[in-house]
């Protein structure tokens, strides 16, 4: 197969036809995605979305991990663009009848399906996925790998609010080391010739990730000095059994987002978060609320940022 | 104890002070508790409201600080109360003790770091740094939160004489614990390997029929947990080291520049195993005594520097706790009388210089714990110091006058000495904290 090739081939190259994450993508194919989810920003806005575009197209939403909100902006994107939708969560699929990976793949390519949105709790398992079928796959977040699509719509955020990308300082903070949503923005952002930090404790933010080209920060005081987004990652509760923080007040005490802090940053820094958002851990519930958070806003721009992806994949199967 | 007084002289004195490279006979004045400063020999008169101290040629230095003390409080207050372990602090010429987090309850909560620092505080009490719980309940199961206890007052972490047991939570706990630029202590003893013995392997446990502790077990937990902190950047520090094979390997690490520090306790300089003759239960340690080759190595990591301080590892016990058989009594001795002058038998038998051996006591471990010279966190009370400026924390000792220990007549509550009936060289004349006496009267 030819993605995951030299050159960024993954995505939308001469015989790319997947999304499997971002790294290795060009701006050049970068900002024509923004461009086009733009566009469909202005129909979602005004309810005129050409439900011709994917007529006929069937979209598979495979989904081995729970996920609510990812799993319905992919949905409606689909449907807005009329492709016919199937929803399949692992609680009622086979998967927990013991059939392997690549069995599910092999009934799937019998059904015929033109796109396959795929979220799995094991790094790499779309990209498997993705050698077996014929359809386009589309990861919706792979363990702690990527979560190409995620990252896009942060962009876009950006972009719209900022007026552009290129050049921002971006501090990503919290759980970084087991988060696909920062993996996915390090590589755009680094793309974008972004300035990017990383800030939390050590334990959730190794000292080797310097190697992707960021700076690490153990200190929020640090990390948030003249940021232009601050971007908090949710602590999931595992952290807390698993020992790498003791305890949701600590985390809040020195990682959390209050006033004071978000103050370091630039005056109307953009506070984003790709939630669920864990109120009082991460992010103070007024900060979370505040003028300069768009969170809100991020969910919004995901379901156009989807529509961009789906489209352009799947004309380019067409073509 | 005397009232305060808003100048006191020191005279004819000889001042050390090994932080600032000082050895020379001259005067130190003392204004409303700070230091207010020193004279070379020659200079005279002196204000006119202080009270003079004439130190009879004995030596001033910085009230030592002693880096590993457990004090009965909280929990075990029979035992020890902060009160009585000041008096044989005190007696001892220590003026800062850093008190291990293993009372009951463990001291895992800001509140208790609190509790302890403020105690330190009260009148007539010696000043404590607390050390914090690494893991909660010092259990070993899951940090504790370090972050918060550090802001609170927590000096460094440990779990006291339990050692980390898996690589894994000694990795988190130095990775984590880098965050906030707080050190490590470790009990460098594999458990698995110690087990339930309680002298070190052997002949003397054979013929004792002593369960044994292989000395290999402390060389294992060292040469893990240096290779931890390596990989971590974590900042990693050995309590009461006994072994030529540890602080060979403590050595070597330091060589090719890794921040790994140690200290050590007058019983592993000072005796071997044999001081466990008809199974003396007084001389029942955690690390056990080791064989003279061990006692003669950790000399000379004294003398080479490779140790950073010799803390008493003070650890009181009640009779009832040592008249037991031999592996059921309760590890640890008393050691806070007799900390200088045990150490000064090193200075005697020519292995240190006497500035050498009061830095291991004073500036070393201050500076180690935080509260001296660059290396001094904001907001702590400086100690182990002469410099203008810092609290008059004095001890005034003569080191050649002879005493002998005498389990039943120390100073303080606990009692449990394992150098009953020693003769000692080096005896404390006076201790002032904050200029005010808390030991010794006339000179």
């Amino acid at each position: 197969m030819a993605e995951g090739q030299a050159g960024g081939s993954r995505f939308f190259g001469a015989s790319g036809r997947h999304l499997l994450g971002v790294q290795g993508m060009h701006p050049s194919q970068i900002i024509p995605i923004l461009d086009l989810a733009e566009t469909y920003v202005l129909m979602n806005g005004s309810r005129k979305t050409p439900r011709d575009r994917l007529r006929g197209r069937t979209l598979i939403n495979l989904f081995f991990e729970d996920s609510t909100r990812t799993r319905t902006s992919f949905e409606l994107a689909g449907k807005r663009l009329g492709a016919d939708v199937v929803n399949m969560s692992v609680s009622q699929s086979s998967v927990n009848k013991g059939e392997t990976l690549l069995d599910t793949a092999a009934t799937l390519n019998a059904m015929r399906a033109d796109l396959l949105v795929v979220r799995h709790s094991q790094s790499g398992a779309p990209a498997l996925l993705a050698q077996k079928v014929d359809a386009s796959v589309i990861n919706a977040g792979d363990g702690t790998h990527e979560h190409p699509t995620q990252a896009l719509l942060d962009a876009l955020t950006m972009r719209r609010h900022l007026g552009r990308i290129e050049g921002l300082t971006v501090a990503i903070c919290g759980d970084v080391a087991h988060s696909r949503v920062a993996r996915s923005n390090i590589h755009l952002l680094c793309a974008m010739s972004c300035r990017v930090r990383l800030v939390g404790p050590p334990t959730l933010v190794p000292g080797a990730m310097a190697s992707l080209g960021v700076e690490v920060h153990h200190t929020m005081e640090e990390g948030l000095r003249d940021a232009d987004v601050v971007m908090m990652l949710r602590l999931q509760h595992e952290r807390m059994s698993g020992g790498q923080v003791p305890s949701a007040r600590e985390y809040f005490r020195f990682y959390g987002l209050d006033r004071k802090r978000l103050e370091l940053a630039k005056p109307g820094a953009l506070v984003m978060h790709p939630g669920p958002m864990n109120r009082g851990v991460e992010i103070d519930s007024q900060i979370a609320d505040s003028d300069q958070s768009v969170i809100r806003e991020q969910v919004e721009m995901g379901v156009a940022v989807r529509m961009a992806v789906l489209d352009r994949l799947a004309r380019g199967n067409r073509s | 104890m005397s009232s305060t007084t808003s100048a006191i002289v020191f005279e004819n004195v000889r001042l050390i002070d090994p932080a600032a490279r000082l050895d020379q006979p001259g005067r130190l004045l003392v204004r409303d508790g700070l230091i207010a400063g020193i004279d070379l020999p020659g200079a005279e008169g002196a204000p006119e409201d202080a009270v003079v101290i004439n130190g009879g040629g004995a030596v001033l230095c910085p009230g030592l600080v002693d880096m590993r003390v457990e004090i009965g409080e909280p929990g075990h207050e029979y035992r020890e109360t902060v009160k009585s372990a000041s008096r044989a602090a005190f007696a001892g010429g220590i003026t800062t003790v850093a008190v291990l987090p293993t009372g009951t309850p463990a001291i895992d909560d800001p509140a208790m770091v609190r509790l302890l620092c403020s105690r330190g505080e009260e009148p007539g009490h010696v000043s404590i740094l607390p050390y914090g719980a690494l893991t909660k309940g010092c259990r070993g199961e899951e940090l504790a939160e370090i972050g918060l206890l550090s802001e609170a007052g927590a000096v460094a972490f440990t779990d006291g004489a339990r050692a980390v047991a898996t690589a894994r939570l000694m990795k988190l706990a130095l990775t984590y614990a880098r965050g906030f630029s707080a050190m490590v202590v470790q009990h460098p003893e594999e458990p698995t390997l110690a087990g339930s013995g309680c002298a070190t392997d052997g002949e003397l446990a054979l013929r004792l029929g002593l369960p044994g502790i292989p000395t290999a077990a402390e060389a294992i937990m060292i040469a893990r947990d240096i290779r931890l902190a390596e990989m971590t950047g974590g900042r990693l520090h050995f309590g009461h080291v006994s072994t030529g094979e540890g602080v060979d390997l403590i050595r070597r690490a330091r060589e090719r520049g890794l921040a790994v520090t140690c200290d050590t306790a007058p019983q592993y300089f000072d005796l071997n195993e044999n001081a466990i003759g008809d199974f003396r239960t007084y001389a029942k340690f955690s690390p056990p005594l080791r064989a003279e080759v061990d006692r003669l190595a950790i000399c000379a990591a004294l003398a080479d520097g490779t140790i950073d301080a010799v803390a008493s590892d003070h650890t009181p016990r009640d009779a009832d706790d040592k008249r037991l058989p031999f592996a059921q009594a309760a590890a640890g001795g008393t050691g806070l009388a007799t900390l200088l002058g045990v150490t000064l038998t090193r200075y005697h038998d020519g292995t240190l210089s006497l500035s050498d051996a009061l830095a291991l006591l004073t500036s070393k471990p201050a500076a180690l714990l935080g509260v001296s010279g660059s290396s001094r966190k904001k907001g702590t009370r400086s100690a182990g110091t002469l410099e203008t400026g810092a609290p008059a924390d004095l001890c005034l000792f003569d080191p050649d006058r002879a005493w002998r220990v005498i389990a039943g007549e120390l100073p303080g509550h606990a009692q449990n000495t394992p150098f009953d009936g020693r003769a000692l060289e080096g005896k404390v004349l006076g201790t002032w904290k904050s200029g005010v006496r808390v030991f010794g009267d006339g000179v």
